[in-house]
């Protein structure tokens, strides 16, 4: 009587990538919903406009690889690619800004690698910044504004579908504006921070509907926390070396951005919980993602403060994804029964 | 228990189902007799057992059927009294499914009983507290006593400690596993004899203090133990230490961490921390053995999972075969079926059920298809770190993975993947179900087959080196010789310089002297190499049985020294041979492996090899052979060399003269100095070649070394060349 044998372990707990990636995407959705509110409904058209193309593009090349489609598909992936890239572009970005960036990110940037969990480098920032690099104009103009500042209110569904599909100019003059963090940057040098604070950009409690948006995408990643999904690692070493950079170097709130509107303006918590926390391209050792965490926050720090883009988080985010594997080398844990953990890849003892 | 113990976490660990209460509804019921008793002889780590019975014969309930074979080793008893039907091979349970020699036995049905005694009996004291410490090991090495919670090693070998101070003696009764009860049921039913085995083993160990940690998921033991420590008023030395539930805080090393904080070394063993840990069943038969002589012949198995109706422990004759168990516990087969031997996590699926029960068979699980599904296609790592956090030794399970699946063993090895304990929570955990200590297995085992070749070309290597030194000790001791008699001769000649001879003299003694102290050396470094490669061979047995694990340090140890010694006998034998050749760079003789008749043959036997080497390549080439390429390069390679030959021969003709008139005595010009030293280093050249080239051949790792030893040689044959042309130009 032949017996099936398999190797242990035979049981198996609850976990499915399936549902960790699904319950990502879930954890998004408060801050959908405030940028929806905030922002208008372009937001919400250009999540499910990237989740769909990231899920065609992913099954096209799953065929094109043979691999059976179904299977793969299930695993999510694609679907929160797709997601954080429509959550990070401007709300009123023409359409095909979303296509290209999203087909490029699952395309290139993850399926050349050889799919999912094989590529070196977080996939939505690399559509994303190559969309930035590519159209600057598009993606730097097409912020909505938020209905909290004075004079302006929220785009509606039609003008939204508008300016997304048909590219109307006049809708995208009367809803867009520059964000929080383009305006403090560029204008604090021709005004006082107290003069700076009454303009329309920073109604609201503080920064017309940005902090909410962030707070709701802080609140999401708690969640994922509780649910065991990420660590508390890199989110919180990244807020604490964006903090401290800031009021390091930028105390003097007439020359620099202050550390409030560095955490609760752009994609910071966006960044820190769902982006910088992207399994695969992270560093995966407990001190690694305090490292690579932390880096990220210096750099979002540096280049808002000295680069020539307003907001980092997806070029902090790839330029960490290089030193992932470099990281996680020299971090290992150390090993039960060991006096001292090893470092690097080469076998020397 | 009247102490507070200060508990330790371990990292990671996991929380799966536990799955207890299903057979801990009943108490321990004794099995039924089969048919037949199959007991393999190595139910143990170490070496299998030898019968002392043949078949045919009647044997006795406890009676001796086989010897212990080597220290790591265990005797056998019958389990029941019957007939010896064979000794043959039998499939016996390991995961590999093969078979091994068994003494099968038909029981009789008496049931009858050897005569057997107590220690204390037999010893003839009044006191058991009397017996010593080396008695007691004797008699648990007599009964057989293997560990019997899961490794199976035998137990006298585990006390046999050395040096090592024991301050602690720790019993494993925390039984993480799930489905896995009869460690819990055993304490809950023979407390007693388990503390009563825990005296013992504190008279063996001299420890201070034993803890018992137990599950705080098994209250009831819990219970029973504290009743037994008051009943045997044992309550200020053994404590029972209650630890939270978390798999697999019931692994050795685990355990100790939580109890104690400290850490077992990684490749050292318990003992060396002064601690000493043994399962609670083990100390159960321990009791049996000292306390009436019982030597191990049955265990308490767990019978569980839904394709059997009637879930419990058995307490079991070893030999019994699963089937029978299964039988008498309402086995109904499943449509994808599945019997485990030991639990979830860690125990290995049955290639069939006509295998018999052994002394580490604490668990027979039996589960449906929904009960415990069987894996589901993997998907792809995503690197979420959850593998890292559940990891009790603190591994990079997902970094292990990469590196086994690439086959990147020398960085997997660097990951420290021989300190995975193959507990499984990681698998447990990945959430894209990667059957992650199957890839662990499979890179251990292929290390392990590397390591293996590895030795084996480094004795080639060794064996290769040896037969070099042994040629250049030949002729050294020839030239030395020569020497002499050059040296007696330009004696005889009274030559008319003092300071030559004496120069040329010299080194002939000491060449001559050094010639037995060479040998001498040599034999020792032989010695010592034959040594080597035993130890090493011992190690590699050692570290390829993880119940040798405690012997590896022991061996290692021995190896660094043996090493050491080669290392500086080599250094000597390199001094004396420095010495030997100081001698012959100064004469001239017709054994002068420079002389322009062997220069001229070498010259011709390698313009010979051109030929063929010529040959084969048109050969090749003919055949369009893929060899076409490598026999080119060596074409070119002989040419070089048949031009060097010639070459030197041409040098050393025309140096010849001049040899010649030193001979008679009249002083060397510098010139020919040169030459000769040019000469010599040609031939040095040559064979730092010829060794590369060997070595290329064999694969070995001295390849790099050898090549810069090689262009070495080579820069400084350049070197005095120039020199030549300097001193030629003058
Ligand atoms: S748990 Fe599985 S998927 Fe997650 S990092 Fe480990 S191996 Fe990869
Ligand atoms: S099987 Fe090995 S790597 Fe996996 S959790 Fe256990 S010890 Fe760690």
């Amino acid at each position: 009587m032949a017996l099936l044998t398999l190797s242990s372990p035979h049981a198996h707990g609850p976990n499915a990538t399936s549902r960790i990636m699904l319950t990502v995407a879930l954890a998004t959705l408060p801050g959908l919903a405030v940028m929806t509110w905030f922002f208008g409904p372009g937001t919400l058209i250009n999540v499910i406009l990237a989740g769909l193309t990231a899920v065609v593009c992913e099954a096209l090349v799953l065929k094109a690889r043979k691999y059976p489609v179904g299977f793969f598909l299930k695993d999510n992936t694609a679907l929160v690619t797709g997601v954080l890239l429509g959550l990070a572009l401007p709300p009123l970005a023409p359409w095909w800004i979303t296509v290209i960036a999203t087909a490029f990110a699952i395309i290139f940037a993850k399926q050349i690698y050889g799919g999912m969990g094989n590529n070196p480098f977080n996939p939505a920032m690399i559509g994303y910044a190559l969309v930035l690099v590519s159209f600057p104009v598009q993606m730097t103009t097409n912020w909505a504004v938020s209905f909290q500042m004075s004079g302006s209110e929220v785009a509606g569904l039609t003008d939204t579908l508008r300016a997304i599909f048909a590219g109307s100019a006049d809708v995208a003059d009367v809803y867009t504006g520059a964000t929080p963090l383009d305006d403090y940057k560029h204008l604090i040098s021709k005004e006082t921070s107290d003069e700076l604070l009454t303009r329309a950009t920073f109604n609201g409690w503080l920064n017309g509907g940005w902090e909410w948006m962030n707070l709701a995408f802080l609140a999401g990643g708690v969640f994922l926390m509780l649910k065991r999904i990420i660590t508390w690692h890199i989110p919180v070493s990244m807020l604490a070396a964006l903090t401290l950079c800031s009021l390091v170097f930028g105390w003097d709130h007439d020359l620099y951005t202050p550390t409030w509107l560095h955490l609760f303006s752009g994609a910071t918590m966006l960044g820190a919980f769902f982006i910088a926390t992207d399994p695969v391209s992270a560093s995966t050792t407990p001190k690694g993602k305090l490292i690579y965490g932390a880096g990220i926050g210096i750099l979002l720090f540096v280049i808002r403060t000295w680069g020539a883009y307003p907001d980092a988080v997806a070029f902090a985010v790839l330029l960490m994804n290089f030193a992932a594997p470099f990281i996680d080398a020299y971090t290992q844990p150390r090993t039960y029964g060991h006096s001292k953990a090893r470092r690097g890849l080469k076998t020397g003892k | 228990m009247t102490h507070l113990i200060q508990l330790h976490e371990f990292d990671g660990g996991i929380h799966p189902p536990e799955n207890k209460h299903q057979s801990t509804g009943r108490a321990i019921r004794t099995a039924p007799l089969p048919d037949e008793l199959v007991l393999p002889l190595h139910q143990h780590i170490g070496a299998p057992s030898r019968p002392v019975v043949s078949a045919g014969d009647s044997v006795l309930k406890g009676q001796v059927i086989a010897e212990p074979h080597g220290f790591v080793s265990a005797p056998l008893h019958a389990p029941t009294s019957g007939v010896v039907a064979a000794i043959e091979d039998r499939q016996v349970p390991h995961a590999s499914g093969m078979s091994e020699l068994c003494i099968v036995i038909t029981p009789d049905g008496k049931d009858e009983w050897q005569p057997h005694q107590s220690l204390c009996a037999e010893l003839g004291v009044d006191d058991c507290d009397d017996i010593s410490a080396a008695d007691l090991v004797r008699r648990i090495r007599e009964c057989g006593i293997a560990g019997m919670g899961g490794a199976g090693f035998p137990t006298s070998v585990k006390l046999s400690v050395g040096d090592n101070r024991i301050d602690t003696l720790i019993l494993n009764g925390a039984e993480c596993e799930p489905y896995i009860t009869a460690d819990d049921m055993l304490m809950r039913e023979r407390a007693r004899d388990i503390v009563r085995g825990a005296q013992i083993l504190l008279q063996i160990t001299a420890a201070e203090r034993c803890l018992i940690g137990v599950e705080d998921n098994k209250p009831e033991a819990i219970a029973a133990l504290e009743d037994a420590l008051l009943a045997l008023h044992e309550e200020h030395h053994i404590d029972v230490v209650t630890i939270p539930t978390k798999y697999p805080s019931g692994g050795e090393k685990q355990l100790i961490q939580i109890l104690t904080g400290r850490e077992v070394p990684s490749g050292g063993i318990p003992a060396h921390i002064g601690i000493v840990c043994q399962n609670v069943g083990t100390a159960a038969a321990i009791a049996d053995a000292v306390d009436i002589g019982r030597p191990l012949i049955s265990r308490i198995t767990t019978v569980t999972g839904d394709a059997v109706s009637d879930k419990g422990n058995w307490d079991v004759l070893l030999g019994t075969p699963v089937s029978h168990l299964l039988a008498v516990s309402g086995y109904q087969p499943q449509k994808r079926e599945r019997v485990i031997m030991g639990g979830p996590m860690m125990g290995f699926a049955l290639p069939t059920t006509a295998l018999p029960v052994v002394k580490t068979t604490n668990c027979l699980l039996a589960p449906t298809e929904k009960e415990l599904p069987t894996n589901k296609p993997s998907m792809a790592c995503i690197r979420c770190g959850l593998c890292a956090q559940a990891c009790p030794a603190e591994l990079l399970p997902q970094q292990l993975y990469w590196f086994s699946k690439a086959e990147e063993f020398d960085k997997a090895e660097q990951h420290n993947i021989f300190d995975c304990i193959e507990c499984g929570a990681c698998s447990y955990v990945c959430p894209s179900e990667i059957p992650l200590v199957q890839y662990y297995r499979f890179a251990k085992g292929a290390i392990r087959e590397e390591q293996a070749a590895q030795e084996k070309a480094e004795q080639a290597r060794e064996r290769f080196e040896a037969r070099i030194a042994r040629q250049e000790r030949e002729q050294a001791e020839k030239e030395a010789k020569r020497k002499a008699r050059a040296a007696a001769a330009e004696a005889a000649q009274k030559a008319k310089k003092a300071a030559p001879a004496a120069a040329t003299d010299a080194p002939a003694k000491t060449a001559a002297t050094s010639s037995p102290e060479l040998e001498k050396l040599q034999k020792q470094l032989d010695g010592a190499q034959a040594a080597l490669t035993k130890t090493k061979e011992k190690l590699e047995a050692a570290k390829a049985d993880p119940a040798m694990a405690e012997k590896v340090p022991v061996f290692e140890a021995a190896l660094t020294k043996t090493q050491d010694k080669i290392k500086t006998l080599a250094k000597d034998i390199a001094a004396a041979k420095k010495a030997a050749k100081a001698a012959p760079a100064a004469a001239d003789d017709k054994g002068d492996p420079n002389s322009p008749e062997r220069l001229k043959k070498k010259w011709e036997m390698a313009q010979g090899r051109l030929d063929t080497a010529i040959k084969r390549l048109e050969q090749a080439e003919a055949e369009g052979s893929d060899k076409v390429e490598a026999l080119r390069d060596g074409l070119e390679k002989q040419k070089v060399r048949v031009e060097e030959a010639r070459q030197a021969w041409e040098a050393a003709t025309i140096g010849q003269p001049a040899a010649n008139a030193a001979a008679q005595g009249t002083p060397e010009p510098a010139n020919d100095d040169l030459k000769r030293k040019i000469l010599a280093q040609k031939d040095r050249v040559d064979k730092a070649r010829e060794r590369l080239s060997m070595a290329q051949a064999e694969g070995l790792d001295t390849v790099e070394a050898l090549t810069t030893a090689l262009s070495k040689q080579q820069d400084k044959l350049k070197q005095l060349e120039q020199q030549a042309d300097a001193a030629g130009e003058v």
